[in-house]
C-alpha cells in the first residue's frame, strides 16, 4: 500500500499550527471520529482504572452460579467457572490495548528505521530488505505467525512479538514510499546539500513529513493486531488461562456453547466496537490529511 | 458552404432552456435558444465555463446528476426531447443524434476493440448481431480515413494514434446513419495538422450524409471555416445569436466583438493581441445585469439593468441593449 | 500479457519461493538454545534428543543440511512428522482437502456476496442501499471470522437444529451432507473478504462512472446491464481483480481459526497441532505449501489482469 501526500517545500513540518493538532481537531469534528476517539479513551480510562470499578473480582469463582444470565449482579452474566463476565471484559481490555501495542512496537522497531534509510539511500539496504519484506508478504500472515511461534513457543508476548515481525515489510513499504516522494523534495535536497547528517535528515526532515500516512496504518495495524491476538487466543497460542483476552474467553465461550449460547456475544461486541474504532480513526486521519488510498 | 440565408427547416430547437445547479447555484445557463437547422451547421461558442458543454450534454439527457434542467425544452424533429422517458431518450442517442466527445483517448472505453464501439450503437438501435454490426463497422473504419480497416477493427483504442481514436469516435457517432451530430471540442485535445484533417472530415461527412452539426468550440477558426450559423455564450446567457457572416462582418454583442479581436491575425504583429480584461464572472458572484458589462469596454449605466434578447431580424439576436438601440456599431474582423 | 512477462513473473515467483525455503528451513535454527533438545521436551531421555537431533540431521554442517532438505523438498519428500513418523506429504494430502474446500467456496461466495454488493452501492452512491452495503462492510472489516463463526453456529445449530456445528464430510456423502458441513465455515471465512471486495468494488465503480467513456457509451443508448456489464465491471474489474489475489492468500490464514471453530481437521488443525507439539517438519511443510499457493495466485492474478486489461495483454 502506498499512501503519498502532496507537498511543496520549504519544509512544511515547521507550520504555524502544529499538523498533529491539526489531524485531532479535523478527526474529532467527524461524528464517527469523535466517537470512536471517545470510545477509544473509555477503554482506555477501564483498562487503567480496573481493579478500582470491578463489579466483582474477576478471578473469582463461583462454581455455584455458572452461566448465570443477565442481572443487576452480574450485568452481562458469569462464565463456566462462575466468574463476573463484565469484570473479565474490563480486566481484558487491558490485553485489548497492549497486546496491539506490542506488535505495532515491534513492527515500528523493524520496519521504520529500514524504511526511512532504504527511501533517503537506497542501495544495498534497500535491495535486501525490499527482497525481504517480499518474501514475508508471500506468507499469509497468519502462516507466518504460526511459523514464528513454532520458534518462540506459544504465549500471548510472543504471539503479538510473531505479529509484529509479519507486520514490519508492509510498514516497511509505507515508510520507504512515503520517504522517497519526500526525498525528492527541494527541502530535503538542500537540508542534504547543506552536509545535514544522514540521521539528522532522518529525524528532523523527512520524519514529520511521513507522519501522517505512518499514522493511518499504525492505527489500522492496531485494530489488525487485536484481531490476530484474538484468533491466535482462540486456537490456543495466545493468552494462556486464567488471563483473560477477548479471544480467549470466546475460546472459552465457544467451548460451553452448548450451556450458554449467547455467552459469546458480549466479548465479540468488545472487539468489533475496538477494531471498528481504530480503523474509523485511521480512515478519519487519511481523509484528514488528503491521502490516497491505493495499494 | 451553404448560404446562412435560407430557410431549411430547424432539426433541434432548444428554447428558453435554463439548468441549475440544485441549492447552490440557479441559472448555470439561463435561458438559451437557438436552433440547428437541417444539414447545416450550428456553432457554440464562448470561453470555457460558460455553459456551452452543459448546454450540449442537456440535449440529450447527458447532464452529471448534480446539475438539473429546470426549464425548456429540447424541440428534436417535432418532440420535446427533455420530456421524453428515459427509454424514448435511449432511442435518440446514438441513433438519430450522434455525440462527438473530446480528449478521444479517454473517452473511448479502455477495454473494448474499436470495432465493438463502433458496432455497439447498431446493435443498441437496430438489433444487428455482432458479426453483422462488425463488418459495418469496417465499412465505417474505411469511411472515416482510416487504413487497414480489416485489422484495425479489433485493435484496442491505446493502440492508435489521438487522431485515429478521435476517427474511431466519429465512425461510432454516425454508425446508426444519424441526422444530427453533437461534437463538443472535437479537435481540441489534437495537434493542429490533425485538427485540420478531422475537421475536413467532420465536413465530407456532413455534405454527403446530410447531417446537421452542433458544433461546440472556443476556436473562431472551426467556425469561419465549418459553420453556418453562430451561437455565442457568455456566462450562461445567450449574448448574441447570428450567422457566420454576421458574426465576423457585423458583431451585435461587445463580447463577440472581443473575442474576434483576441484572434491574432495572420500577417499582423504578436503585440496586436488584445486580450478581454478581467475574467468570467464565477457562477456565484453573476451580476444582475448584463453578466459582460464588468469586462465591457463599452458598458454604460444603464447596462446594470437587466438586458433582453432582442431580435435584430434574420433570425439574429443580441442581448446587448446599446447594439439593439443602434447607439453602438461594432467592428467585425474581416472589413470588406 | 506477453510470454517474455510471464517469464519474467515466473521467474520472480521463483525467487521467492527460494527465499521462503531458506526462511523456512532456517526456523529449526533460529530455535533459542539446542534445537534437538527443545524439541524433544524437558522430560525427553538423552537417547530420543539424539534420535531428533540425526532426525533432523542437525549433527551435520548447517550448508550440507539445507542442500539434503531442499533437494529432498524438491524430488517431494518434506520429511516425516517427529511424533508420528508420518510422511509430512502425506499427513499435508489428508488435510487439504477440507481446507481447498471451504477456501475455494469461501472465495466464490465473497466474490459473488461482494461484488454484486458493491456493484450495486457503487451504482447508487448515497442511496439507502448504498449506505447499507458500505456498513456493512465496514462491520464486516472489524469483525473476526471466528466470532462470525460462532455467532452462525448459536443461529443454525445451536438455536436451531438447522445445520451441522461441526465436523466435514466428504462429498462422496452425499452433496446434501457436504453442502450442510460446507456452508457455515465458508460463509464464515468468506464475509471479511466480501467486505474487503464490495467496498473495493464500489469504489472502483464509483470511478469508473465519472469516466468519459461511460458518458460516450450512454450518448450511444448504452443503459442497464448493457452499460454495466460491457462499460463499467469490466473496467472497474482491473484494481478488483488484485485485490482478490491479496484476499485468497488471507483466506488460507483465515481457514486455520475456522478450521478450529468448526472442529474440520484440515491443514491448519495440521499446522496448529504441529507448532503445539514443535513438530518442524509439518511446520515447514505447511509454510512451503501455503507459499507455493500464494505465489501460485499471484501468477494467476497477473494472467487475469493481462486478460481483462488489455493494455498489459499488448503490451
Amino acid at each position: 500500500m502506498t499512501l503519498v501526500t502532496k507537498r511543496s517545500s520549504p519544509n512544511p513540518s515547521v507550520p504555524r499550527s502544529s499538523p498533529a493538532g491539526r489531524i485531532v481537531r479535523t478527526v474529532l469534528r467527524r461524528p464517527a471520529g469523535a466517537t470512536a476517539a471517545g470510545f477509544l479513551i473509555l477503554l482506555v480510562v477501564l483498562a487503567l482504572a480496573g481493579p478500582l470499578i470491578y463489579p466483582h473480582d474477576p478471578d473469582a469463582q463461583n462454581l455455584g452460579n455458572r452461566f448465570a444470565g443477565l442481572s443487576w449482579e452480574y450485568l452481562l452474566g458469569t462464565d463456566e467457572f462462575g466468574r463476573d463476565v463484565a469484570s473479565r471484559i474490563i480486566q481484558a481490555a487491558r490485553i485489548a490495548l497492549a497486546a496491539p501495542l506490542i506488535s505495532v512496537g515491534v513492527a515500528l522497531l523493524i520496519g521504520l528505521p529500514l524504511g526511512l534509510w532504504a527511501g533517503l539511500r537506497r542501495g544495498v539496504v534497500d535491495a535486501v530488505a525490499g527482497r525481504l519484506a517480499d518474501t514475508v508478504l508471500s506468507l499469509p500472515a497468519m502462516v507466518g505467525a504460526l511459523a514464528i511461534l513454532a520458534v518462540l513457543g506459544p504465549g500471548l508476548v510472543n504471539a503479538m512479538v510473531a505479529i509484529g515481525i509479519i507486520f514490519a515489510p508492509g510498514l516497511f513499504r509505507v515508510v520507504r514510499g512515503a520517504t522517497l516522494a519526500v526525498a525528492e523534495e527541494t527541502f530535503v535536497h538542500s537540508a542534504v546539500a547543506i552536509g545535514s547528517p544522514t540521521r539528522r535528515t532522518l529525524w528532523v526532515h523527512i520524519l514529520p513529513n511521513i507522519a501522517a500516512p505512518l499514522l493511518v496504518q499504525v492505527t489500522i495495524l492496531m485494530g489488525v493486531a487485536l484481531l490476530a491476538e484474538a484468533s491466535l487466543s482462540f486456537i490456543g497460542l495466545g493468552v494462556q488461562p486464567p488471563d483473560a483476552s477477548w479471544g480467549s474467553m470466546l475460546k472459552a465461550a465457544y467451548v460451553n456453547q452448548f450451556d450458554a449460547p449467547y455467552s459469546v456475544v458480549p466479548p465479540g461486541i468488545a472487539m468489533v466496537l475496538t477494531v471498528l474504532s481504530f480503523n474509523t480513526i485511521g480512515d478519519a486521519i487519511r481523509d484528514a490529511v488528503g491521502l490516497r488510498r491505493g495499494r | 458552404m451553404t448560404p446562412g440565408h435560407d430557410t431549411a427547416r430547424p432539426l433541434l430547437s432548444v428554447e428558453g432552456l435554463t439548468i441549475d445547479l440544485p441549492g447552490v447555484q440557479p441559472g448555470l445557463v439561463e435561458d438559451v435558444t437557438f436552433q440547428v437547422r437541417e444539414g447545416h451547421c450550428t456553432a457554440l461558442i464562448g470561453e470555457s465555463g460558460c455553459g456551452k458543454t452543459l448546454t450540449s450534454m442537456s440535449i440529450l439527457g447527458l447532464l452529471p446528476a448534480s446539475v438539473r434542467v429546470s426549464a425548456g425544452s429540447v424541440w428534436f424533429d417535432g418532440v420535446d426531447l427533455l420530456t421524453r422517458t428515459p427509454r424514448q431518450l435511449r432511442r435518440v442517442r446514438g441513433g438519430p443524434v450522434g455525440m462527438i466527445f473530446q480528449e478521444p483517448m479517454s473517452s473511448l472505453n479502455p477495454t473494448m476493440t474499436v470495432g465493438d464501439q463502433i458496432a455497439e450503437a447498431r446493435r443498441l438501435h437496430l438489433g444487428e448481431r455482432r458479426k453483422t454490426a462488425l463488418a459495418r463497422a469496417r465499412e465505417l473504419l474505411e469511411r472515416v480515413g482510416i487504413p487497414n480497416a480489416a485489422r484495425r477493427i479489433g485493435a484496442y483504442p491505446h493502440e492508435m494514434s489521438g487522431g485515429m481514436q478521435q476517427r474511431v469516435m466519429i465512425a461510432a457517432a454516425i454508425a446508426c446513419e444519424p441526422r444530427l451530430i453533437i461534437a463538443d471540442e472535437p479537435t481540441t485535445a489534437l495537434d493542429v495538422t490533425i485538427q485540420a484533417e478531422i475537421l475536413a472530415l467532420l465536413r465530407d461527412l456532413q455534405r454527403d450524409l446530410d447531417l446537421a452539426v452542433l458544433l461546440v468550440t472556443h476556436d473562431l477558426g472551426v467556425v469561419a471555416d465549418f459553420c453556418d450559423d453562430v451561437v455565442v455564450m457568455y456566462a450562461g446567457h445567450i449574448a448574441e445569436r447570428t450567422t457566420v457572416d454576421g458574426l465576423f462582418y457585423d458583431p451585435a454583442h461587445p463580447y463577440s466583438s472581443a473575442l474576434l479581436a483576441a484572434v491574432p491575425q495572420v500577417g499582423q504583429a504578436r503585440s496586436r493581441l488584445t486580450v478581454i480584461p478581467g475574467r468570467v464572472p464565477s457562477a456565484g458572484g453573476l451580476p444582475a445585469g448584463c453578466r459582460f458589462e464588468p469586462r465591457c469596454a463599452h458598458a454604460q449605466s444603464p447596462c446594470g439593468e437587466r438586458q433582453p434578447d432582442v431580435s435584430l431580424g434574420d433570425g439574429r439576436r443580441t442581448r446587448c441593449g446599446r447594439v439593439a438601440s443602434g447607439e453602438l456599431t461594432l467592428q467585425g474582423a474581416l472589413r470588406g | 500479457m506477453s510470454t517474455r512477462m510471464i517469464i519474467r513473473r515466473l521467474g520472480g515467483g521463483l525467487l521467492v519461493l527460494w527465499l521462503v525455503s531458506i526462511l523456512t528451513f532456517l526456523l529449526v535454527h533460529l530455535i533459542p538454545g539446542d534445537p534437538a533438545e527443545v524439541i524433544a521436551g524437558e522430560n525427553a531421555s538423552q537417547a530420543d534428543v539424539e534420535r531428533i537431533r540425526t532426525e533432523l540431521g542437525l549433527d551435520r554442517p548447517v550448508l550440507t543440511q539445507y542442500v539434503t532438505w531442499l533437494s529432498g523438498v524438491l524430488r517431494g519428500d518434506l520429511g516425516h512428522s517427529l511424533f508420528t513418523g508420518k510422511s509430512v506429504v502425506t499427513s499435508i494430502a489428508e488435510s487439504a482437502p477440507p481446507t481447498l474446500v471451504i477456501t475455494i467456496m469461501a472465495i466464490v461466495l465473497a466474490v459473488l456476496v461482494g461484488v454484486s454488493a458493491g456493484t450495486v452501492a457503487g451504482l447508487t452512491q448515497g442511496s439507502r442501499v448504498d449506505r447499507l452495503v458500505s456498513t456493512l462492510a465496514t462491520l464486516g472489516i472489524a469483525m473476526p471470522s471466528f466470532w462470525l463463526a460462532m455467532v452462525l453456529v448459536s443461529i443454525f445449530s445451536l438455536t436451531n437444529p438447522w445445520l451441522p456445528a461441526t465436523g466435514y464430510a466428504d462429498l462422496g456423502e452425499g452433496f446434501g451432507t457436504w453442502l450442510s458441513h460446507v456452508i457455515l465455515p465458508s460463509t464464515a471465512l468468506g464475509l471479511a473478504t466480501a467486505a474487503e471486495l464490495a467496498r473495493h468494488t464500489r469504489g472502483c465503480v464509483a470511478d469508473v462512472l465519472t469516466r468519459p467513456y461511460v458518458r460516450t457509451a450512454r450518448a450511444r443508448g448504452a443503459s442497464g446491464a448493457w452499460l454495466v456489464r460491457r462499460h463499467i465491471l469490466r473496467n472497474a474489474a482491473i484494481p478488483v481483480v488484485t485485490v482478490l489475489g491479496l484476499q485468497a492468500g488471507r483466506l488460507l490464514g483465515g481457514a486455520i481459526v475456522i478450521e478450529a471453530v468448526f472442529g474440520i481437521s484440515g491443514l491448519g488443525t495440521l499446522a496448529v497441532n504441529a507448532v503445539l507439539q514443535r513438530n518442524y517438519p509439518v511446520i515447514q511443510g505447511y509454510v512451503l505449501l501455503c507459499a507455493v499457493v500464494v505465489v501460485l495466485l499471484n501468477l494467476i492474478v497477473d494472467l487475469a489482469y493481462g486478460w481483462i486489461n488489455p493494455k498489459v495483454r499488448t503490451a
